[in-house]
C-alpha cells in the first residue's frame, strides 16, 4: 500500500507538486496519466526517495520513506530514463544490481524472453535505445518485489517487446502485486489497469475506475473519455 | 557501504591512471634517493613536490571521478542502499586508491634504499601522513564541489580554483596582509590564517617534525615559538583532521538532500 499525504515539491520557483493526496491499495494496478511536465515522474521519484519533497508524507506499506532506504527492497522500479554505468557489460550490470539487493532474483527467463543473450557481453554504451530499455525491464522484473513502479515503460520498445512486457505485467498482477504505471499509450491502460489517476497542476485532477468508464470507452475510446472529463470539470 | 567501496576500488583498479600515479612516485622518489644519495634531502625535495602535486591530482581525480560516476550513482540511489553510503563509499574508494598508490610508490624506493637504518623513519612517516591527509582533504572538497554543481565545466573550474587558491594565491594574500598590518599582533593572525589552509598546515607539520630551523619559514617558527614542537604537531594534525571531517560531513548532508 502506498499513501501520499499533502505532498509539495518545487524545483526553485517551479511548483511541481502542490498538496498531492493519493492512496493506492495493495494488489491494485493504477495508471498515472497527465500532460508532459505535470509531475508524474516527480511523484514517482518522491516515492522512491530520489526526489526529496519539501512538505508532506509518503508511506510505503506503512513505513515513512523519509530518511529511510530499506523499504526500497520492496519496490521494483523501472525509470523513465535509465542511466547506467556505460563501460559495464550487460551481465556485469545485472550481477551488480543483484548484489545490491537482498531479495532473490531470477534474470534468466527474462533475458531469453527479450532475446538479450547476445548482448550480455556488450558494454552498455553500445546498445540501442530499445535494447537498453529491455535491460531496464530485466533489472526491474528479475526481483519478486510486492510493489512495481514503471515510468513510461514502453518507450523505445518494438511492438513484439511491448506485447511481451504487457504479458509480464499481467503475470505480476496475477501474483497480487501493487503496480503503478505512467504511460501515454492508451492500449496499455485499457488492457492492464483497474483505475486511472489524472494529475494536473500538481494535484490529482480526477480518479476513476475503468469499470466505471467502460460503457463510454467502448463508444468514444479512452482518449475521448479523458478529453470529455477534462472539459466537464 | 562496503559493497560500494568494493565496486569503486575494483573500478579504479582497472584504471591506468592509478598505476601512472603510482609509477610517478616510484620514479621520482627512486631518482631522488639513488641519484641524490641523502635520505633527508630526498624527503625535503619530495615534500616540496607533494605539497603542490597531491592537492592538484586529488582535486582533478576527485572531480573527474565524481562526474564519471554520476550514472553509477543514479543507478544506486534507486536501490535499497543508504544514500550516504553511496557518496562515502565512492569517496573512500578514490581516496584510498590514491593514498595507497602514493604510499607504495614512495615506500618501495625508500625501503630498498635502506630507510630502516637511515634514522629518518619518522620523518618519512610524517611525509606519508601529511600526503594522505592532503589526498583525503582535496578529494573530499572536489566531491563536494561536484555534488553542488550539475554543470561539469563549472565544477571543474571551481575545483581547480580551490586548488590554485590554497596552493598559490593564499600565500600571496598571507604575505600581503602581514605587510599591511605591521603594527597588529601579527603572530596570532599568522597562526590563525595557517589553520585555514591545509597545504600550509601540512608544510608546518613536516617542518616541525624535521626540526630544521633554516627551513622552518616564518609561520613554522611562530608555531614552534608559540606552542613548542609537540603541541604544534598535535594542533596541525587536529586541524588537518577537521579539514577532512568538515567536507565529508558536507558530502553526507548534501548527498541526503539532493534530487535525482
Ligand atoms: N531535478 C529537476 N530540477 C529542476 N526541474 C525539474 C527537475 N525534475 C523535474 N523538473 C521539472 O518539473 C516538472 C515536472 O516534471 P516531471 O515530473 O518529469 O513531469 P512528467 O513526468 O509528468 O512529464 C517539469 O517542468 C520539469 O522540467
Ligand atoms: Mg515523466
Amino acid at each position: 500500500m502506498i499513501q501520499i499525504n499533502n505532498l509539495h515539491k518545487s524545483f526553485g520557483k517551479l511548483d511541481v507538486l502542490r498538496g498531492l493526496e493519493l492512496t493506492i491499495d495493495s494488489g491494485k494496478t493504477v495508471a498515472i496519466l497527465g500532460p508532459n511536465g505535470s509531475g508524474k515522474t516527480t511523484m514517482i521519484k518522491s516515492i522512491l526517495g530520489l526526489v526529496i519533497p519539501q512538505k508532506g508524507e509518503i508511506l510505503v506499506n506503512g513505513n515513512s520513506v523519509k530518511n529511510n532506504w530499506t523499504y526500497r527492497e520492496e519496490i521494483s522500479y523501472l525509470p523513465q530514463i535509465a542511466r547506467f554505468p556505460e563501460n559495464l557489460k550487460v551481465k556485469e550490470l545485472i550481477k551488480m544490481v543483484q548484489d545490491l539487493r537482498k531479495t532473490l532474483s531470477d534474470p534468466e527467463p527474462l533475458i531469453s524472453l527479450f532475446g538479450l543473450e547476445k548482448f550480455l557481453d556488450k558494454s552498455l554504451r553500445t546498445l540501442s535505445g530499445g535494447t537498453r530499455q529491455k535491460v531496464n525491464v530485466v533489472l526491474a522484473f528479475m526481483f519478486d518485489s510486492p510493489i512495481i513502479i514503471m515510468d513510461e515503460p514502453t518507450v523505445g520498445l518494438d511492438p513484439i517487446a511491448m506485447i511481451k512486457l504487457k504479458k509480464l505485467i499481467k503475470e505480476e498482477q496475477a501474483k497480487g502485486k501493487t503496480i503503478l504505471i505512467t504511460t501515454h499509450i492508451m492500449s496499455v491502460v485499457e488492457e492492464l489497469v483497474e483505475e486511472i489517476i489524472y494529475i494536473l497542476e500538481g494535484k490529482i485532477y480526477f480518479r476513476k475506475s475503468l469499470a466505471e468508464l467502460n460503457g463510454t470507452v467502448k463508444k468514444i475510446g479512452l482518449e475521448g473519455v479523458i478529453a470529455e472529463i477534462l472539459e466537464e470539470v | 557501504m562496503i559493497k560500494i567501496l568494493k565496486y569503486s576500488i575494483y573500478d579504479l583498479g582497472r584504471s591506468h591512471w592509478t598505476f601512472i600515479y603510482f609509477g610517478f612516485y616510484l620514479l621520482i622518489a627512486g631518482t631522488l634517493l639513488f641519484l641524490g644519495g641523502d635520505v633527508l634531502k630526498a624527503i625535503i625535495s619530495l615534500m616540496n613536490i607533494i605539497l603542490i602535486l597531491i592537492p592538484l591530482i586529488s582535486t582533478i581525480f576527485g572531480i573527474m571521478y565524481f562526474y564519471n560516476s554520476r550514472d553509477f550513482i543514479e543507478l544506486l540511489v534507486a536501490q535499497p542502499v543508504k544514500r550516504s553510503s553511496i557518496f562515502l563509499g565512492q569517496y573512500l574508494g578514490l581516496s584510498l586508491a590514491l593514498s595507497v598508490s602514493f604510499l607504495l610508490g614512495m615506500g618501495i624506493p625508500f625501503l630498498f634504499y635502506g630507510l630502516k637504518d637511515s634514522g629518518q623513519f619518522m620523518n618519512f612517516l610524517s611525509l606519508i601522513l601529511t600526503g594522505s591527509f592532503l589526498t583525503f582533504i582535496f578529494t573530499a572538497v572536489a566531491f563536494l564541489i561536484g555534488l553542488f554543481n550539475e554543470n561539469k565545466i563549472k565544477g571543474f573550474g571551481l575545483a581547480i580554483l580551490f586548488w590554485l587558491f590554497m596552493a598559490v594565491i593564499y600565500d600571496g594574500l598571507f604575505l600581503l596582509s602581514l605587510l599591511m598590518l605591521e603594527a597588529y599582533p601579527i603572530e596570532k593572525l599568522a597562526l590563525g590564517m595557517t589553520v585555514f589552509n591545509p597545504i600550509d598546515l601540512s608544510r608546518i607539520f613536516i617542518m616541525l617534525k624535521l626540526d630544521i630551523s633554516a627551513l622552518m619559514g616564518y609561520t613554522g617558527a611562530i608555531f614552534q615559538d608559540f606552542f613548542g614542537t609537540a603541541t604544534g604537531l598535535t594542533i596541525t594534525i587536529l586541524a588537518l583532521g577537521l579539514w577532512v571531517f568538515i567536507p565529508v560531513y558536507g558530502l553526507k548532508l548534501k548527498g541526503n538532500a539532493k534530487d535525482f
